[in-house]
């Protein structure tokens, strides 16, 4: 069965982007035919940070209206073989994603896709609403900092309430929890929210913890995702939660804090 | 020469009466949409005193036209609907309704009772609003606030059934047992708000608001496995926690009630 898998926070700055990314690059490279479509409509990011920007031709506003075909709007990724990008349109108006249109949209990719990846715009609003109306799994990305927990509780609700299966009375939605720029160090200083603190207050499963990392930066700015990067504990975690996805026991790492010692700093250290 | 027996007594008696707020003089469309009303909740009516509200109406341009009354009467009779008066309207309209056989109530400063909005037409399901006098601090009604209203069951109003919610109730939702009692077996998060008509009770961690007793049932309880509420309310009395919950009650297994006008937010006993 092709799984609809919506990435969502409410807050913006999150994550969200990077996470739709990495995660629908993980999931090609395990093989299954991925395709990521960027909801943002009017500021799209996505094709940036897959690094596809310069061959972005049709967006999705171009197929719901029937202007093109499907085809001819999904990007090959130049990394992966099975990986399509569909972006988003930078100058169209938001509301041109309607929900109808999107329910095609998905209905088609799902002949020919395993895997269809939804980077919801940040807000409540109709973008967001129609990233997840047809959802079958949804990230949840989370910052260990009070706003962003209580705006993805905000999501959580209307996951519940509101989307397709909710309204179908089918399945819920199958909720993970992402915590993403997590600091561990700052967690044992009291300066940041822990994971179980996260969790007490939106208890839905955790599915990983990505640590906060300088190379996120450099990933997104040279357009390659970062689960790409060499040796990078980011990399490594995105891995994690996409093994984690597809059913495998992974332990959770990064989440505590140890002291480097003098040893590792002059020698071994990132 | 005994006097007789008095054969009967006159007094002035407060009764509460529910007041449809007429917000249009188009009677075709307050019936369309009385009706889809009735269907939610279809014995809420029956046999329940109402005063038709012409208030609103006079600021409308079309106030002088007739209003249709009789076709009116005729639907409410219909649903089990007893119109027993009008309040407020133009001189004309009270007239037409002493004509209608209707009772001309006078209007009173009387604060104003609970509102039940009729939903914009196109909405088919319409959120009951809840009585916005018990909400405390002003609240701007947010756009996507989900309502689920109490299943309506085919029972008298005071015997509805207890509205049970077992999935956590996050951040912008907003749960109303209308005519019942409220039980939340998840987490109840902050921003969120269960209102009851009846009492609340909440097997989890309270972190949001919790309104008992909407409709003015002052004897409406609020019971909290742990008390970590932003706001409670029993009938329309409020109490805020700005400092913070009192260390007595806090994360406590507490019960709210109200004591003459006062809100009382006190721990129950670990072992009885």
């Amino acid at each position: 069965m092709p799984k609809v898998i919506v990435v969502t926070s409410g807050k913006g700055g999150v994550g969200k982007t990077t996470t739709s990314a990495s995660f629908a690059t993980g999931l090609a490279l395990r093989g299954n035919k991925t395709v990521v479509i960027d909801f943002d409509v009017g500021l799209r990011n996505l094709d940036l940070i897959m690094g596809c920007e310069r061959r972005v031709v049709y967006d999705i506003i171009n197929v719901i209206n029937g202007e093109v075909a499907l085809k001819q709007a999904l990007i090959k990724d130049k990394h992966c073989d099975n990986l399509y990008v569909l972006p988003a349109s930078q100058t169209r108006d938001k509301d041109a994603l309607n929900l109808d249109g999107v329910g095609r949209i998905l209905d088609e990719l799902k002949e020919s896709f395993d895997c269809i990846v939804c980077d919801s715009p940040a807000g409540i609003e109709h973008g967001a609403f129609s990233a997840m109306y047809y959802a079958d799994e949804a990230l949840v990305v989370t910052n260990p900092e009070v706003s962003s927990v209580r705006d993805s509780d905000r999501i959580l609700g209307i996951l519940a309430a509101k989307s397709k299966r909710a309204v179908e009375g089918l399945e819920p939605v199958r909720e993970h929890l992402l915590v993403t720029r997590y600091d561990p160090k700052r967690v044992a200083a009291g300066e940041m929210l822990s994971v179980d603190d996260i969790q007490e207050i939106l208890r839905i499963p955790l599915i990983g913890v990505i640590p906060e990392s300088e190379s996120v930066l450099q990933a997104s700015n040279s357009g390659t995702p970062a689960i790409h990067l060499d040796k990078s504990d980011v990399a490594e975690a995105y891995r994690d939660v996409v093994a984690r996805f597809m059913g495998d026991e992974v332990p959770m790492r990064f989440t505590t804090y140890e002291k480097v010692g003098l040893l590792k700093r002059l020698f071994g250290g990132r | 020469m005994p006097r007789e027996e008095p054969a009967f007594k006159i007094k002035n008696a407060n009764l509460p009466v529910l007041v449809l707020h007429l917000k249009t003089p188009d009677m075709a469309r307050v019936r369309a949409q009385l009706e889809t009303r009735i269907k939610q909740m279809p014995d809420f009516f029956a046999h329940t005193p109402v005063a038709l509200g012409l208030a609103e109406l006079a600021g409308l341009a079309s106030s002088d036209a007739p209003l249709d009354l009789a076709g009116l009467l005729d639907f409410m009779r219909g649903q089990r609907m007893q119109a027993v008066g009008v309040i407020g309207g133009s001189a004309a309209q009270r007239e037409a309704a002493a004509l209608a056989g209707l009772g001309i109530i006078p209007e009173t400063p009387a604060r104003p009772a609970a509102v039940a909005e009729a939903a914009p037409e196109p909405v088919v399901e319409a959120p009951p609003a809840p009585p916005a006098q018990d909400l405390g601090p002003a609240q701007p009604d947010l756009p996507g606030l989900e309502v689920e209203a109490a299943p309506a069951p085919l029972a008298p109003p005071e015997a509805r059934p207890t509205l049970v919610i077992d999935k956590p109730v996050r951040t912008g939702q907003r749960i109303y047992a209308e005519g019942a009692n409220l039980v939340v077996l998840a987490i109840v998060n902050a921003g969120a708000e269960l209102i009851a008509d009846g009492d609340i009770h909440i097997y989890a961690p309270l972190r949001g608001r919790a309104l008992a007793g909407a409709r003015g049932n002052t004897a409406a309880r609020i019971y909290a496995q742990s008390m970590e509420a932003e706001l409670v309310a029993i009938a329309g009395y409020f109490q805020v926690f700005d400092e913070g919950i009192p260390e007595a009650v806090r994360g406590k297994f507490s019960q709210i009630y109200l004591d003459c006008d006062k809100v009382v937010v006190k721990a129950m006993a670990n072992k009885r």
